[in-house]
Formats: structure tokens, sequence, C-alpha cells
């Protein structure tokens, strides 16, 4: 017996285009949950992607919807705007830690307290990609990168910032969850984990937000193999997974 | 159709899909893409033994991998019997 259908389809949201993006880079797998979460809620249509400065600076290429291109870290406030302007849209960013955590600290903590309608999707893999490597306030202590060569310093530099425990003990939350990318499982639950986030702009509930733990062979100078494997080695005891904030279950229960 | 087959032209050889199949198929091939990538390749004897199970293509971050139709097989039933 024969099943005529493919196990698998890439979403038709997803531009069939080459990705620019050096090997093993998981943006390309974290663009296709995006991509596959719109198309499932059926809302590709009226969603409007805010891109922002980074490797990912080019995902209008590659996702097949509306974008705003924001100024750098700033995509939660150019989101804000754009859902109050469209309240009936979808509205979601796309950025990585150098843009979310660093220069847009100040726009993603004050609109995860305003509580906007809005999907946050955070790309963290510790570094500053584009731009050759540089440190991030998401590098782990002891990570060698082009400005602290000798490794991230606790006295000098301070530990890596926990922006999912940040967002989800903000009042406006209503999803806050961090995820992976590193093995079958993960990205199976990363996937669970942006759908939901979509799900409470959805239901008018309050921010999603989603950080998804990601590799960059090229800055970490791994092999893509080697990065991946440092996720669950390095990364995931800092960083780690789970839901940190459901309004929505919090509801079921009470 | 192939159970498996690859666009090598996305393909960027990081190897990520040759950690994730459970079969242990996927290996390096010798040939270079046009972008100058070594990509992956299953061997022709081999490509019966995959199920189809899409770990390779869920963790492929280039969309390089095309997959068939899943085959549901009896159990002790020959490989070779899948549609070509």
């Amino acid at each position: 017996m024969t099943q005529n259908k493919a196990v698998y389809s890439l979403p038709s949201v997803l531009a069939d285009v080459p990705m620019h993006y050096c090997p093993g880079c998981q943006h390309g797998l974290a663009h296709r949950l995006v991509a596959e979460c719109l198309e499932e809620l059926g809302v590709a249509e009226k969603a409007i992607c805010i891109g922002s400065i980074g490797c990912s600076v080019f995902i209008y290429n590659y996702l097949l919807v509306d974008t705003v291109e924001a100024p750098h870290g700033r995509a939660p406030a150019v989101a804000t705007g754009v859902k109050r302007a469209r309240p009936d849209n979808v509205v979601f960013t796309y950025q990585g830690d150098g843009d979310l955590a660093s220069i847009g600290l100040a726009e993603i903590l004050h609109c995860a307290n305003r509580g906007e309608r809005v999907t946050i999707v955070f790309v963290n893999n510790t570094v500053y990609g584009m731009t050759g490597g540089q440190m991030a306030p998401t590098t782990l202590l002891g990570q060698r990168t082009t400005t602290c060569p000798e490794g991230r310093c606790k006295e000098h530099e301070g530990q890596a910032i926990k922006m999912c425990e940040i967002v989800a003990g903000l009042g406006g939350t209503a999803y806050a969850a961090r995820v992976a990318l590193d093995t079958v499982k993960n990205v199976k639950q990363a996937k669970k984990a942006v759908h939901k986030a979509f799900e409470v702009q959805l239901e008018k509930k309050g921010l999603g937000f989603v950080e998804i733990l990601s590799t960059c062979p090229t800055n970490w100078k791994m092999t893509p193999v080697q990065a991946n494997k440092r996720i669950s080695e390095e990364m995931i005891p800092y960083f780690p997974l789970g839901v940190f904030k459901d309004v929505t279950s919090a509801e079921d229960k009470g | 159709m192939r159970a498996i087959a690859f666009r090598e032209d996305r393909c960027k050889g990081c190897l990520l899909c040759m950690t994730v199949c459970p079969k242990q198929i996927i290996i390096v091939s010798n040939r270079f893409n046009k972008a100058g990538y070594k990509v992956v390749e299953v061997l022709e004897k081999n490509v019966d033994k995959c199920t189809s199970c899409a770990a390779c293509a869920l963790v492929c971050p280039d969309n390089a991998i095309i997959l068939g139709p899943r085959k549901r097989r009896k159990k002790g039933e020959v490989a070779d019997a899948r549609e070509a």
C-alpha cells in the first residue's frame, strides 16, 4: 500500500529560492517554522512581517508576506505602530540577539509591558553574526568573539542576558517560551511554540514571544555539526528551554 | 518517485541531515555543486532503506531535501518492492 502523498512539503509562504545564509545556519529553518505556522493558521494573506537588522535583514526575500524594514532594534516599536494602524492584520517581528537584546532592549521591554498584540520571533545565536562576530549581550561567559578575544569575562562584561525570563516577567506578555533547533524533537517543540505565539496574538491576549536558540557556525569558528552540538552542551544549560509564561494555560487551570 | 532526493543546487554541505538520519544512509559525495559546496547523497543501493521519516528534511536549513511518499511495509516484506 502506498500513500500517494508527499510526506513533507514546503509551505507556500516560503519563497522557493536559495538562501544567502552560511552553511548550517539555522535561520533558514526558523524562517520555515514561521512560514508553516502562518500557513496553518491561515493568516498568510493578512500577515505583516517587521524585518530587523542582522543576518535576517533579507527576510522579505524568503517570506512571501508584506514586510516593513525597521531601523536597528526598533522592530517592536514599528510593529506597535503597524498593529495599531491595522489591528486586523497579524503583525510579527523577526529579530536576532544583537538587534533585540542590545540596541533594541528598550523597545522590546516597553512593547511587552504595554501588551501589544504582536508576535516576536527572537533568534539567539549568542553573537553578532552579520557584522563579523562581535560580542552580543547574549554571548556566554568564556566565549571568544572578535571583541572579547580572551573570552567574555564576568567582571568586565557581565553575564549573558536571559531575554525570555525578562520578557516573561512583564505584565503585557501573554506567552513567552524558549526553544532550540538542535534536534528533531526540539524543532517540533519550536514549531509548537511559534504557533502558540501567533495564537495569543489572534486571541488578543497580549504579546507572544519565542526565543529560538540557534547556531552561527561561521562566527563560532566551528563546523555546522559541532555548532549544533554546542547548543545542547553549552547553551541549553545556561538558557533553559521551556515555557516561561502562558496566560492561556493559567486560565484553563483557574 | 524516489524515497529521498536532494536538490543539489540548494545543498550547502552542512551535514546536519547526516547526523539525524536514523538509518545512517546519508553520506558525503565527491561532487561539488555550482556554489562550490560538497553535496550529500544516498547511494542507489540504500534508497530502499529510507523510511521517509522526514527527520533530515525537518532539520535541513536550506530546504534541499525532497521526500517521496511514505511506504507502509508489512513485517518481513522485502524493501525493494518500493515503487520506482
